[in-house]
């Protein structure tokens, strides 16, 4: 048992007991006059060490160090793992100065707590997922809704206060672990009301139904006509390109009227819009081009007689390439299915060529307008109207943010230019994220801000509980582009 | 999730520090950059569990080791114990003794699992594993006093000899010793073996109840000390020559049955500026290529061992 005058370090586990005027194991460690005190570290390994001030950090808690010998002499904190301040009157955990070309910056860093957040999620897919504002459910409950969807892309809007905390305890906590888990880059199993189930993950290919994604549409049926017109002219009649939003006819559509492609006498289902260009030839679905057909042929009716001949060639294509046919007119004006013609088939690879992979795209968006900028200034509008004039740039975890125009700070991040596991939650539930506001010194103090508890790029770095990453190849530096406005 | 571990590659831009409590490592391997990054970040993951490893059975580690004592469960706790097993039965010893070497073993044998290397080592503080491949070499630099490190001399080692891991032990170190020699320097097979063996050789170099040798019972600088009331070494005045030959002697003797008996390869005892060397298979070197040198020095034991 340890004397009176012994005391217990718990620095580590090897819990010494410390006389005075000694020191632990570690040599880091000592009781002076009964107080466990740090010591500088000891003379023990080498003079690189000893001499060693410039160590390089390389902290690696959460996320594995790759072993490699990289790190760049330029450091930002980014605010994860700042942890935050209660109440909110409190200074942000972290106020940091640095300077960037002769110009002293602050970059105020903080963790905060979204309750006003949510989730855009871009699925590149013609495939119909399921009715716009319909609902979008994890483990059953329900945590958003299919909106308007895009390009060559169908959008689902995630989260938001009313899943967090308005519906039962379980819709707000599968809500707030759904939307953390598409945050920090890993799959969820979405499904959609009268819809599909889609395994959704920044980054990576959206699953629908069991089959993974491939590719995005070149453009839609119309734009693919346009597209591709002149490498069909002359090796064949007529081209569908059946697309369930704008299904496109070579000879109606004005591209082909300009190379001189003769009328066909082909008649088309659904609404025509334009010349060439026609609505609703099927029901929306997972099959051709985003359609619920398995036959292109039902979305034809019969060729008009008058037009048509017997021998007529006609391609039919999806937006992707991925479903094609050949057909040409029997004698009764009937599209008879052929091999496809080599010269043809060209053509049908050159569309899938044209294909971008299919991704999801996880965008991250909050609302930092409210209590957390009590920590940053005494005066938090004027941080909103610094953030307005460009003064103050915003990132979250390091990563440019687009910050949405009106009032507060709505702002939106691409999830995958965050580090790994840069997002967190609290129970209430509500999200936790990263956010720091990088502005000049002299812009701080005029708006009201804590200056007094500016404290060094230095004194962080020294510090012990810290995890160095490297720069994201994409993002822009959030120092040195700092005077220059905020994104994009 | 360990919170207290810090790896960091130094200024040189190639050597990894490794710190977690009292254990401190200096890790280079030499090899394509690729194998390399692999070594690292193997031994980086092994390295953050090491220390809680060691004191979850810490209270087995620092009981002294005789025929039958229950073994240590955790892998860096067995090189320990499989260390100090030679000597159990003809003197005071604890596994604790081979702490630093075993530690840099086990990290060695990490590396060069994960990673075709050249040649690595990793230095605990002065106990040193290596790894030398065919045809690679290292120069050792050597200290004699490791509370003012300046290089004494300095070896090579190459491929072709067996020697895989180096230590060194005495009075001025961060250990305690219970002899008065200002260092031993071990070269074994490995490093856990040459810890042991510097802890027992440095512990011969004595001259019992000299009134010129300061000691005092452990326990009184360290209570859990695992050499417990034992009399350690706190201060050695100065000795006529006949006295720093009769103490290098009795160490010499045991240095000596410890190379018969093939625990050592080679040993080198140093107090108040006289050198013994047993089997001096390497030629010490001028001491002006002091830059050159790799890896550093060595310098008293970095260990949790005698406190």
């Amino acid at each position: 048992m340890p004397e009176d005058d012994a005391i217990r370090c718990d620095a580590c586990p090897v819990l010494c007991y410390i006389k005075p005027g000694r020191t632990g194991a570690c040599d880091r460690y000592g009781n002076h006059n009964g107080q466990l005190v740090r010591l500088d570290p000891h003379i023990v390994l080498d003079r690189a060490v000893s001499r060693g001030d410039s160590v390089v950090p390389f902290l690696d808690r959460q996320r594995e160090w790759d072993g490699s010998l990289v790190s760049g002499p330029e450091n930002f904190v980014t605010a994860i793992g700042a942890g935050t301040t209660y109440p909110d009157y409190k200074p942000a955990p972290f106020i940091i100065s640095s300077e960037v070309q002769g110009v002293d910056m602050v970059t105020v860093v903080t963790e905060g707590i979204f309750s006003y957040c949510g989730v855009k999620v871009k699925i590149d897919t013609d495939r119909h997922l399921g009715p716009e504002t319909n609902l979008v459910r994890a483990q059953g409950e329900p945590i958003g809704h299919v909106t308007t969807s895009e390009y060559g892309s169908q959008m689902l809007s995630l989260g938001g206060v009313r899943h967090l905390t308005g519906g039962s305890r379980r819709e707000g906590t599968v809500t707030c672990d759904t939307l953390l888990n598409l945050c920090n880059g890993k799959a969820a199993e979405l499904t959609i009301d009268e819809g599909a189930t889609v395994i959704v993950q920044a980054g990576k290919a959206p699953v629908v139904d069991g089959v993974q994604e491939e590719r995005m549409r070149v453009g839609c049926g119309s734009a693919t006509i346009g597209m591709f017109a002149k490498q069909w002219f002359n090796k064949v009649d007529d081209v569908v390109v059946v697309d369930d939003h704008i299904t496109g006819v070579l000879s109606e559509h004005q591209a082909g009227k300009l190379l001189g492609v003769p009328e066909t006498g082909i008649k088309m289902k659904g609404r025509r819009s334009t010349p060439g260009r026609y609505f609703q030839v099927a029901e929306p679905g997972t099959a051709w081009g985003g359609t619920n057909i398995e036959d292109p042929l039902s979305i034809l009716k019969a060729f008009n007689p008058k037009k048509a001949w017997p021998g007529l060639r006609l391609l039919m294509v999806s937006t992707t390439g991925e479903h094609h046919a050949y057909f040409e007119l029997n004698e009764a004006l009937q599209p008879i299915e052929k091999d496809l013609p080599a010269v043809l088939g060209e053509s049908v690879a050159r569309i899938k060529e044209n294909c971008e992979p299919a991704l999801c795209t996880v965008l991250f968006m909050g609302g930092a307008g409210g209590s957390l900028r009590a920590g940053v200034t005494e005066n938090p509008v004027r941080l909103t109207h610094s953030v307005r004039d460009a003064l103050t740039r915003v990132t979250c975890g390091g990563a440019p943010v687009y910050v949405w125009p009106g009032g507060g700070i709505t702002f939106m991040v691409d999830v995958t230019r965050m580090p790994e596991n840069a997002f967190g939650y609290v129970p209430t539930p509500a999200l936790v994220a990263p956010i720091e506001f990088t502005l000049k010194l002299a812009d701080y103090a005029a708006l009201g801000g804590y200056v007094d508890h500016v404290r060094s790029l230095d004194s962080i770095m020294s510090g012990e509980r810290r995890r160095h990453l490297s720069a994201h190849g994409d993002n822009p530096w959030p120092l040195a582009s700092a005077k220059t406005g905020r994104e994009p | 999730m360990n919170l207290r571990a810090k790896i960091s590659v130094l200024p040189d831009g190639h050597r990894v520090h490794m710190h977690d409590g009292p254990i401190d490592l200096i890790v280079e391997a030499f090899a394509d950059p690729i194998e390399v990054a692999a070594s690292y970040r193997d031994a980086s993951r092994r390295f953050i569990d090491v220390l809680e490893e060691l004191c979850s059975e810490l209270p087995l580690l620092r009981a002294p080791m005789r025929k039958g004592s229950r073994l240590p469960e955790g892998r860096v706790a067995r090189r320990m114990a499989a260390a100090v097993a030679p000597y159990g039965e003809r003197t005071f010893i604890t596994p604790m003794a081979a702490v630093a070497g075993a530690v840099a073993e086990e990290i060695l044998g990490t590396m060069t699992s994960a990673a075709v290397l050249a040649k690595a080592y990793v230095n605990d503080g002065g106990d040193i594993a290596l790894h030398l491949s065919d045809g690679e070499d290292f120069i050792v630099g050597m200290v004699e006093r490791p509370d003012r490190p300046s290089l004494v001399g300095t070896m090579t080692l190459d491929s072709s000899q067996p020697v895989r891991g180096i230590a060194t032990s005495g009075w001025r170190g961060r250990s305690f010793s219970l002899g008065i020699a200002d260092a031993v320097t071990v070269l074994a097979d490995c490093a856990s073996s040459a810890d042991a063996a510097a802890t027992i050789i440095a512990n011969a170099v004595d001259l019992p109840g000299h009134p010129s040798v300061v000691r005092v019972p452990a326990r009184s600088l360290a209570p859990d000390s695992d050499l417990g009331g034992r009399l350690v070494t706190q201060g050695v005045g100065e000795l006529s020559k006949d006295e720093v030959g009769a103490a290098l002697d009795a160490g010499m003797a045991m240095a000596k049955a410890l190379a018969i008996e093939g625990l050592i390869h080679s040993a080198a005892l140093r107090l108040q500026g006289e050198t013994r060397v047993v089997n001096p298979i390497v030629i010490p070197r001028s001491v002006s290529d002091e830059e050159s040198v790799l890896p550093a020095h060595t310098a008293p034991d970095t260990s949790i061992r005698s406190r």
